[in-house]
């Protein structure tokens, strides 16, 4: 058991998938956000995934999509006698557009929470004095998570997060509060123009190493490069990682991430969150949902 | 009367018929990710190991996985920590399976498969191996499982190391899957099971190269439960030992379909990962098919479709 931001120990899910009505879903800048009410799980720790599925027209006629889509939780609030769950999608592909299409009412097959979730940042740093959170397009969802537990637990947080274009940051404001959020635009709508990386270069130049503690999640380009830079500045950092997953419990194997020490890890079980030391590179082939 | 599933399995005596295929669920990770409630409402009537070798592999490079029709490609590449490695940490963390314990193994000549089966086999906590012959002899440069004479050479070297059950794991990528079968009972072989993976390719849209990084891999899901269940239906009519039968099974009608070709055991393979539970559900969904079919259990109507095609 490892310790989460929350301080809980990780949080185990019940064995088996269970049914969970969608309660909510609405546009969100170029995304969807869509909720659903779990009455069968433990609260996720920030960091932690779902594998999920729609109770109906998934396979249909024997096609696509046929294994569930593992999605980073972006909220978990109490409410109604279960956890509500927010997730963050974006419709790439068969799985991806049919949870786009999730209607209230709608039923969800879920399984989890699942995985590691991320560390405390004294855990990461002893010295840690505050954290940096590094989003890119969707992967700002499990930073949302990570940024409310780290914001009750009254640690200091910078965010930086990175888009593509004007609809894709357009949801912003729905997952963060703006005044905390420091945006790079690759198209120069809003904040930077460029990568959010130069946000977190500019902000690590003037940083103690040992002060801080980075978590990323983001497109597999973005998060190489915050483990390079945060690597070559001797600063901690966390990456919340995607890997093609088809069981996500650490049956299937697929879902490999190569180590730093040789050999592979399964990103499922000893991941989503690694540290950015750990492995030998968050390129991983194959990433990204369908 | 609700209907009685219990199986006996080469003198193992199982709960239910419904077992795990090879390398399609991980005990030890599958606890670590649900804690004790998968131990209370364990799957399966018996765990099969993923498949161990004599040296560590780390698996094929990635990506591993490819989503098809109605199923997926996978090109793993029999991760494991080599036979040291799982009878020194992972054997022990097994301690806590409420079913027997058979272990896949597998070796790239007979003298190491020896060594695997030898050591494996001594162990109280294992009740039977199933031989991985879908790997090539690198001796003579053939897919042993491809080639009666090797599979039956295999298992004469094998059989006299231990009286504990040993299960041929068949591969459907041959012409004539009876011909390797009938080879593997000749050799001495208790059991049977099939079928393992069809060799499959996904081509990357974006750049018209092969998708997985091993360039091919193999094919499971309900895609492949009718080529399954003609190997199941034609081996199980000409062995005289049991048949584990396997291939797109996600529900107790998939099931008892292959028992009514001859299967003993039923394995559930890729449906596991969609539904983790999905081994109870299929064995209740069983009980229920049973009682419909006024059976008593698995036996009543084992190799049904042996017989002629219905008059209808």
């Amino acid at each position: 058991m490892t310790g989460s931001v929350s301080g809980a120990l990780r949080p185990v899910a019940p064995f088996g998938r269970r049914l969970a009505e969608v309660t909510a879903n609405r546009a969100s800048g170029g995304y969807r956000v869509f909720s659903a009410l779990d009455t069968g799980g433990p609260s996720p720790a920030a960091g932690q995934f779902y594998m999920l599925a729609a109770e109906e027209r998934w396979e249909e006629r024997g096609q696509r999509p046929f294994l569930p889509r593992a999605f980073s939780v972006a909220g978990a609030e109490r409410q109604g006698g279960g956890i509500r769950l927010d997730f963050l999608v974006e419709g790439v592909g068969p799985g991806t557009e049919r949870l786009c299409a999730l209607r209230p009412g709608e039923r969800l097959w879920l399984n989890g929470p699942l995985g590691r979730p991320f560390s405390r940042p004294r855990d990461l740093s002893p010295q840690a004095a505050g954290a940096v959170l590094v989003g890119g397009g969707i992967g700002i969802a499990p930073l949302a998570i990570l940024r409310r537990e780290l914001s009750g637990r009254g640690f200091p947080t910078r965010v930086l997060l990175g888009f593509r274009d004007r609809e894709h940051s357009g949801g912003v404001g729905d997952l963060f509060t703006c005044e905390e959020v420091r945006l790079a635009s690759e198209d120069g709508h809003a904040g930077h123009k460029g990568y959010v990386t130069d946000l977190l270069g500019v902000l690590l130049e003037g940083d103690d190493p040992g002060s801080g503690a980075v978590y990323a999640c983001g497109p597999p380009g973005m998060l190489e490069a915050v483990r390079v830079m945060c690597g070559e500045r001797g600063v901690a950092c966390e990456l919340a990682m995607e890997s093609p997953m088809a069981c996500g419990f650490g049956a299937c194997f697929g879902c490999a991430v190569p180590l730093a020490s040789g050999g592979y890890m399964r990103l499922c079980v000893e991941g989503p969150v690694v540290r950015g030391a750990e492995i030998e590179t968050a390129l991983v082939a194959g990433a990204g949902h369908r | 009367m609700s209907p009685d599933l219990r199986v006996s399995f080469c003198g193992i005596e199982l709960e239910h018929p419904v077992v795990n295929a090879s390398g399609c669920f991980d005990a030890i990770a599958a606890r670590r990710a649900f804690g004790d409630s998968l131990v209370d409402r364990f799957p399966f009537a018996a765990f099969v190991s993923k498949t161990i070798t004599p040296e560590p592999r780390a698996g094929n490079a990635p990506p591993r996985l490819f989503e098809a029709p109605a199923g997926m490609i996978n090109s793993i590449g029999l991760p494991n920590k080599g036979l040291a490695g799982f009878l020194e940490r992972d054997l022990p963390q097994l301690g806590f399976l409420p079913v027997p314990l058979i272990v896949s193994v597998m070796a790239t000549s007979r003298e190491d498969f020896a060594a695997v089966v030898d050591a494996v086999s001594r162990r109280p906590e294992v009740a039977g191996l199933e031989l991985n012959v879908s790997c090539p002899n690198v001796h003579s440069g053939l897919i042993v499982g491809e080639q009666p004479a090797e599979t039956a050479a295999l298992l004469e070297a094998l059989r006299p190391l231990t009286e504990k059950p040993l299960i041929v794991k068949l591969t459907p990528n041959v012409a004539d899957p009876v011909a390797v079968a009938a080879a593997a009972e000749a050799g001495g072989a208790d059991a049977v099971s099939l079928i393992n993976t069809l060799k499959a390719t996904a081509i990357d849209p974006a750049t018209l190269r092969p998708w997985l990084g091993a360039g091919r891999g193999g094919l499971s899901g309900p895609a492949i439960r009718a080529v399954a269940l003609e190997q199941v239906r034609s081996v199980a009519a000409a062995v005289h030992i049991p048949v584990v039968g396997m291939g797109g099974i996600t529900s107790g009608a998939d099931a008892l379909a292959f028992i009514a070709a001859g299967a003993t055991l039923v394995a559930v393979g890729t449906e596991s990962f969609r539904d983790p539970a999905a081994g109870i559900r299929i064995r209740d969904e069983l009980g229920t098919a049973f009682g419909l079919a006024g059976a008593a259990g698995p036996g009543e109507l084992r190799g049904a479709a042996a017989a002629a095609p219905a008059n209808r």
